[in-house]
């Protein structure tokens, strides 16, 4: 099946959801729609009236997410490494990784803004805070699940624990890595968005944040709109990267079949 | 950086190349309790000797070969062995790695560069028939070449001693037998001292010089048959099902 004929289902039920949105808005009254839900035509106008502005907004977001969620990759793989490699180490700081989870971003980010500013530092900040937490725990568990007869053999070879870890650890957390960023995904875009909210002067949440009161709620919604679809191709480009750099974790159809 | 000189696993410490286990014990602690694994297990391989190990399951051969390949220590009893190279019972061939890569895996471990290691190789994966699969990953090799390449890591760790654990209990019955015909061959042509393990009794015969019988757990040597057959071996020769015979009744297998 080609790539276009899988996407049918999921853009049928789309354009499903979408018609019972604009219907239940039609129904409701054009109150309701300029103060508190627009109806999709509206956000699609809005979508194209203020493309410039949302274009250059998006970009601002887009750079805070990508390099929070490169930032969280990095500096949550090394910690998963130093944990693998000391237990204390774990006991000391997992809890405590658990518990940044926990801080919510509107009591987080005015600190952050405080310290440093009102630019692009706080927010990749509070984007690898939230994401790095996933990456975390899905390499941690990468590293913890390697076969303890593999790391025998190696000991069998003479290998050293450090060249152990380069060629069996290391290639094994890979992918973890990747299942974490993946899965930080959605709540890096909501981090950054909080963010934006708490302290700046340009992104989507900004746009989001200054539409609200002026009632161009359609404006506010198209960017939640560009939000959606940058989760989902951020996402897809996670993927492409990850069977590019890491192919043997997927096989195709016709590899499994023999 | 200077590179180890390729070592050949022709180069052999020839003082090195024994087994001998005495009076062995080994237990341990489980959730369940002391499990006795061995107990007062003795064994002996001579250089160039292959002795396979039967056995039935769980009767500590596994913890048998760990002891001979130092990754455990005997509560009781002394093992002397010469440096050993494992060859654990699933493949364990890293799915990252083409067939070349992780047959020189033993070589990158003592810090080999890739090069050096994959020239090592290359004539190694010739002679074993998986010269066309040099750059294929283990996913798409089969069961048999998946295990051919992790019998040629295992050799070119370069070790005296080779310790295989159930070498080929996980393939078909049909590429087992294959198998055992190449494992024949191959030891034909570069001898080694082997502990093969395994609980297939006509494997035992097909490949051992001597068949040590081990008991239920805690495992001992209860029988040594010698077997005084040239090789390659046939099972349908008589001398083979009457070596296969007595050492299943040794096992207590009633035929």
């Amino acid at each position: 099946m080609s790539a276009g004929r899988r996407a049918i289902p999921a853009l049928l039920l789309l354009l499903g959801l979408i018609a019972i949105w604009e219907l239940y808005v039609e129904v409701k009254g054009s109150s309701f729609s300029t103060a508190i839900l627009p109806a999709p035509h509206q956000v699609a106008s809005a979508l194209y009236d203020d493309r410039a502005l949302l274009w250059s907004n998006f970009l601002v977001t887009a750079k805070e997410v990508l390099l929070g969620i490169l930032l969280a990759a990095v500096l949550g793989a090394i910690l998963s490494v130093a944990i693998h490699f000391s237990p204390t180490l774990r006991r000391a700081v997992y809890p405590l990784t658990v518990a940044s989870q926990a801080v919510p971003v509107p009591i987080l980010a005015p600190v952050l803004a405080f310290w440093l500013g009102f630019g692009l530092l706080p927010k990749l900040m509070v984007v690898a805070l939230v994401s790095f937490f996933s990456v975390v725990v899905t390499t941690t568990a990468g590293l913890a699940a390697v076969d303890p007869d593999l790391v025998k053999l190696m000991r069998t070879f003479d290998a050293s624990r450090l060249r152990t870890f380069r060629h069996i650890e290391l290639p094994s957390a890979l992918p973890g890595v990747f299942a974490g960023a993946k899965i930080a995904v959605a709540v890096s875009v909501i981090g950054a968005v909080l963010a934006e909210y708490m302290g700046s002067n340009s992104g989507l949440g900004y746009v989001i944040l200054v539409s609200e009161p002026q009632l161009l709620v359609a404006r506010a919604v198209a960017a939640v709109v560009i939000l959606s679809l940058f989760a989902i191709a951020l996402f897809a480009l996670l993927g492409l990267i990850e069977r590019l750099a890491l192919p043997w974790v997927y096989r195709s159809p016709a590899e499994q079949a023999t | 950086m200077i590179e180890a000189p390729p070592e050949e696993p022709r180069e052999l410490n020839a003082a090195l190349d024994f087994v001998r286990v005495e009076l062995v014990s080994r237990g341990f602690e489980t959730r369940h309790g002391r499990v006795q694994a061995l107990a007062g297990m003795s064994l002996h391989a001579a250089p160039r000797e292959v002795v396979a190990v039967v056995g039935p399951s769980g009767c500590g051969k596994s913890t048998l070969l760990e002891l001979i390949c130092k990754l455990q220590k005997p509560d009781a009893g002394t093992i002397e062995a010469g440096p050993a190279a494992l060859m654990p019972q699933r493949d364990l061939l890293l799915p990252w790695l083409s067939a070349i890569d992780n047959a020189a895996l033993a070589l990158r471990a003592r810090g080999i560069s890739r090069v050096q290691a994959r020239s090592i190789a290359a004539p190694w994966l010739e002679r074993f028939g998986l010269a066309r699969f040099e750059h294929t990953r283990p996913a798409e090799l089969s069961g048999g070449m998946r295990q051919r390449v992790s019998f040629l890591r295992t050799l070119l760790a370069g070790k005296p001693v080779l310790a295989l654990d159930e070498p080929f209990a996980a393939l078909d019955a049909i590429t087992r037998q294959e198998m055992q015909g190449w494992l024949g061959h191959v030891l034909e042509s570069e001898p080694r001292t082997v502990i093969l393990v395994t609980h297939d009794v006509e494997e035992a015969v097909m490949l051992g010089d001597r068949v040590v019988v081990m008991s239920p757990r805690p495992g001992h040597t209860v029988s040594e048959i010698e077997v005084p057959l040239t090789r390659p071996r046939k099972r349908t020769d008589p001398a083979v099902v009457d070596l296969r015979e007595r050492a299943l009744t040794a096992l207590g297998v009633q035929a």
